[in-house]
């Protein structure tokens, strides 16, 4: 019995493994081959079935005057954008989420979970339906086509997520530990910050990773409200394509958007496997 | 430095948590407040600590109007029935956490916390996490955490009702010792419970509240012994006294065909409607006694529990042994009827063995 569970266990990790790793594998691959390797039948092993070239990575850091495509500005925009977004969404979510629950707002027939539910409409809504509405806000206040205004429409996408997320953690936080902290001296302030932030960091962090992802992954938002001054990086890449789709570049230049998020996935699940989700408060 | 408290009430909802709530605490007494669960004594524990403004009423400490004052001013402890600490700190911090804030120095801290965890018997313990304590242990920590700050005030909340037996016992007994020790002749404890045994050991000033209202004041024993109601019956013993409709007429108590002789305090009774209150203690069990069927019988502890039925009128007896019966059983009981009480049709005490009487 055991060693039908240990074999079925690893049975599926190597499985599962396999299904997420091949993708990657597959794009590291293309992005060493040239015209040939890709459209002249299936490749798989460099310096075998195929000569591995950098013409692929070249590309993305080449200026477009010298037929390079140049995603280094783009790259530093994105993430300049994301986590300028992210940290303000998580700041702002994180104190709107305290204040959801932990007060009880009413106005005329708004409470609380109307509230939460506002917040979280707004991802519910399909961002087309918001596109026209941003396009004409931000060109009203001049910052169409601007890092600023992207980051002010990430942060009302991105906010929904700190504040849906936050407000269910902060609900698990028994309010006693919030009381107690008040009895033994803190002010409201002090005891959000000394007691009830410190115990909320796996929280924190998963708020902080969703907003990330979701603000590094953002096409379309990205691709309405940016013209010619600032590009992000999803843009550039779909830019990429041509009447010749640049197989190798595509995929060095995917690698290379991945990454980011691959090393924060890295760092955060130490974190979250310390202590897991709930494991903060008994 | 007195607590007094005018006629406090909050309703939140459509029920009062408190309702006319009033008491003048004073300084070095330990108030015991007794009441089932939802009767109001968190609600009220929370009002003098502040987290709560009463819809209506009044609290002043030392002449000061208390509600103008917030919680983080107040200098109160609490220590809640679930074991409150702060679960990112270690036990050391956990303690030293409300004297940081009053930015003591930190060797005067570290003094105090080390003389706070030898008073709650955790010395050794100071690096652990909270996590890795026992729920026993736990309790102490928050327990030592309020009494680090020599608090005016310290509200205990059920601090025991969490705790497996044993440890109960133990911490009730570590409890009493602190109490005696006069934690400091100017602190007010107050303590809630709904367990009476807790209420008559720890022998304070007793508080037996109900629905949010005050049915008693007075010392322990003279709840125990004298309670002014039906209610107060109840809810000052453990299992609650029974109540048995009796008719009383020329020196005989009769109910369900039986038929005893009325002590003196009970004999004079003459108005209808009367109920008869003794506790399960108050009855033996005896072979020239009256027959009443078991119903169901539990072991608890060292003590024997046997709920009888006899016509209409259910009975539970406590024995001080472990005694097994089946259901459907038939035992004779006699009444300790010199220890009985009657109390009248609205539900007020009118005799005690006592020689308490209502009014």
């Amino acid at each position: 019995m055991d060693k039908l569970y240990i074999f079925l266990k690893y049975f599926f990790i190597v499985v599962w493994t396999v299904f997420v790793v091949a993708p990657f594998l597959w794009a590291l691959t293309t992005s060493f081959k040239d015209f040939q390797s890709v459209n002249g039948g299936v490749t798989y092993i460099p310096w075998v079935d195929f000569e591995p070239n950098l013409e692929g990575w070249k590309v993305l850091i080449k200026s477009p005057a010298k037929g390079g495509v140049d995603i280094i500005e783009p790259y530093f925009n994105s993430m300049f954008v994301t986590c300028t977004a992210s940290l303000i969404s998580i700041i702002l979510g994180t104190l709107s989420a305290y204040a959801l629950s932990r007060y009880t707002f009413k106005a005329g027939f708004v409470k609380n979970n109307d509230i939460t539910f506002f917040f979280i409409s707004q991802r519910i809504m399909p961002p087309i339906v918001l596109s026209i509405p941003f396009f004409l806000f931000l060109s009203s206040i001049n910052l169409l086509d601007s890092l600023t205004g992207l980051i002010v429409v990430y942060i009302v996408l991105l906010m929904p997520i700190a504040v849906w997320i936050m407000v269910d953690f902060f609900n698990k936080v028994p309010r006693e530990i919030d009381e107690t902290a008040l009895i033994d001296g803190c002010n409201p302030y002090q005891a959000f910050l000394k007691v009830v932030l410190p115990n909320s960091i796996p929280g924190l962090i998963v708020a902080g990773m969703f907003c990330i992802i979701f603000g590094w992954i953002d096409f379309f938002f990205a691709f309405i409200l940016t013209f010619t001054e600032v590009q992000l990086l999803p843009v550039k890449i779909v830019a990429l394509n041509s009447s010749v789709t640049p197989w190798w570049s595509l995929s060095a230049s995917a690698l290379v958007s991945v990454a980011p998020l691959i090393i924060v996935a890295f760092i955060v699940e130490r974190y979250l496997s310390k202590g897991n989700l709930s494991g903060a408060i008994k | 430095m007195d607590l007094v408290a005018n006629n406090l009430s909050y309703k939140p909802d459509d029920q009062y948590h408190l309702n006319e709530v009033s008491f003048n605490f004073k300084e070095g007494n330990l108030y015991t407040i007794l009441g089932r669960t939802l009767s109001g004594k968190t609600t009220l524990l929370k009002t003098i600590a502040g987290l709560l403004t009463p819809d209506s009423g009044e609290i002043e400490f030392d002449g000061k109007n208390f509600l103008k004052i917030p919680v983080w001013e107040r200098n109160v402890a609490m220590v809640y029935q679930q074991f409150i600490n702060y679960p990112h700190l270690n036990v050391f911090e956990n303690i030293a956490f409300p004297l940081k804030q009053r930015k003591i120095d930190q060797s005067i801290i570290n003094e105090k916390v080390m003389d706070a965890l030898k008073s709650v018997g955790l010395l050794g313990y100071e690096n652990r996490m909270i996590q890795e304590l026992s729920g026993g242990q736990q309790q102490r920590v928050s327990l030592a955490r309020s009494l680090v700050k020599n608090a005016k005030i310290l509200l205990l909340d059920e601090p025991l009702v969490n705790l497996d037996y044993k440890l109960r016992e133990q911490l009730r007994e570590e409890f009493k010792n602190l109490f005696s020790k006069g934690l400091a002749d100017e602190t007010i404890l107050i303590y809630s419970t709904t367990d009476p045994r807790e209420t008559m050991e720890l022998n304070g000033e007793v508080i037996v509240l109900d629905e949010g209202k005050v049915l008693q004041v007075g010392p322990a024993k003279e709840i125990f012994e004298n309670p002014n109601s039906l209610k107060v019956a109840e809810i000052s013993n453990d299992p609650p006294m029974n109540i048995i409709e009796a008719k009383i007429t020329g020196n005989h108590i009769r109910f369900e065909g039986i038929d005893v002789e009325a002590p003196q305090h009970l004999s004079k009774l003459t108005e209808d409607g009367l109920k008869i209150g003794l506790r399960s203690s108050d009855i033996e069990l005896n072979e020239n006694g009256h027959e009443f069927e078991v119903e169901l019988a539990e072991i608890s502890g060292s003590e024997t529990l046997l709920h009888l039925k006899r016509g209409d009128t259910k009975i539970i007896v406590s024995i001080e042994e472990v005694l097994n019966f089946k259901i459907h059983d038939k035992v004779k009981i006699n009444f300790k009827v010199d220890r009985a009480y009657a109390f009248n049709a609205n539900g007020k005490l009118a005799s005690s063995p006592f020689g308490g009487l209502n009014g």
